[in-house]
């Protein structure tokens, strides 16, 4: 993931970093979306966990406390030499949600992907990103075998906002993922000059 | 073996990963004092002198290795846990100790209650596209 060295005597390029992330249920094809665009590095992150399972505080030591390890999807893609995107797949357990917080932090915005055999396993993300106010792009996974539901009944069922896009994909296929993002980010426009709106009166 | 050697049992169950101890290399410190948690997409800038400072200081191996890598291009924090498979938390408290060093700084990205640039939305739009 290193892209080459920089010329020498100059200063090296320091690229503006953005990130989305990627959350939905078991099986949703989270993995799959995140590596169709991008070389996938697993990403381990080893969390301090009180018998709670909450977070211990971060300047405690590790004495008699849990460690474990929580592995998420990682992925980056290079727009720019000087602009650079990361997706991160989130945990797809719910009890590792805490871990959430920190990657929806600064993020752009998100993409829940939803599988229309099992739907209620995104309830959970879609609340998230709504309390939170992070735009976030609903990706309709189109599994073989499931029946299309047409966008409007998922809008329906997950009971969006109307603001917020939905839209078929295919994990699996470049394109169609690239189709998503781009989504998010307009998505995120769109969001960020309704705020400005609503700030500036 | 469980973390505290006691054989508690975790709340946790067997899909949540292995139970470890990553912070021996830290010594046990899961963060630096005076420093903020890095964000995963902070950049990490090796400085200009690094190579030369790095003989004299007493440095890990794990230490020496972030520092190599941020001398070939910046490198976020996430990218180097996963380049060095190393914990994200261990790789924070090394960056850490090579800001206290001076051999790296830290260039954190938008602060979250910012939004970037509106062309800077439009760039990742077209790079996008382009792809
Ligand atoms: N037909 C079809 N299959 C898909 C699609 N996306 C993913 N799959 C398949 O569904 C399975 C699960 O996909 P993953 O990407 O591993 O899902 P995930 O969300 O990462 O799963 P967990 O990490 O276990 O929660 C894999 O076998 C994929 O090949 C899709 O868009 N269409
Ligand atoms: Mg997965």
């Amino acid at each position: 993931m290193i892209f080459g060295r920089t010329e020498r005597g100059g200063p090296p390029v320091e690229p503006v970093t953005l990130k989305i992330l990627v959350a939905g249920g078991f099986g949703a094809g989270k993995t799959t979306l995140v590596g169709a665009v991008s070389e996938i590095k697993p990403l381990r992150t080893e969390e301090l966990l009180t018998e709670a399972g909450r977070p211990v505080d971060d300047t405690s030591g590790v004495e008699g406390k849990h460690t474990t390890t929580v592995a998420m999807d990682f992925g980056r893609i290079t727009l720019r030499e000087d602009l650079v995107l990361y997706l991160f797949g989130t945990p797809g357990q719910d009890r590792f949600w805490f871990l959430w917080d920190e990657l929806a932090t600064g993020a752009l915005g998100a993409v829940v992907l939803a599988d229309t055999r099992r739907l209620e396993d995104c309830f959970a993300a879609v609340d998230y990103f709504e309390r939170r106010a992070i735009p976030f792009v609903v990706g309709v996974n189109c599994f073989d075998g499931a029946a299309r539901h047409p966008v409007e009944d998922v809008r329906r069922a997950l009971d969006l906002d109307s603001a917020v896009p939905v839209v078929l994909c295919d994990a699996r296929a470049r394109d169609s993922v690239k189709d998503v993002l781009i989504e998010v980010v307009r998505h995120a426009m769109a969001h960020a000059a309704e705020r400005r709106h609503t700030v500036t009166g | 073996m469980s973390a505290d050697g006691q054989g508690t049992p975790h709340w946790f169950d067997d899909e949540a990963g292995p139970v470890v101890r990553p912070y021996a290399m830290t010594r046990g410190r899961t963060s630096s004092p005076g420093q903020h948690r890095l964000d995963l997409i902070a950049l990490v800038v090796a400085e200009r002198y690094a190579e030369d400072r790095e003989a004299d200081q007493a440095l890990s191996p794990e230490h020496v290795d972030i520092v190599e890598l941020c001398r070939q291009a910046p490198q976020s924090v996430a990218e180097l846990a996963a380049e060095l498979d190393l914990p994200v938390g261990v790789v924070r408290v090394l960056v850490g100790d090579l800001v206290e060093d001076e051999l790296v700084h830290v260039r954190r990205p938008v602060p979250p209650a910012e939004l970037p640039d509106e062309s800077i939305l439009r760039d990742v739009i077209s790079g996008l596209r382009a792809l």
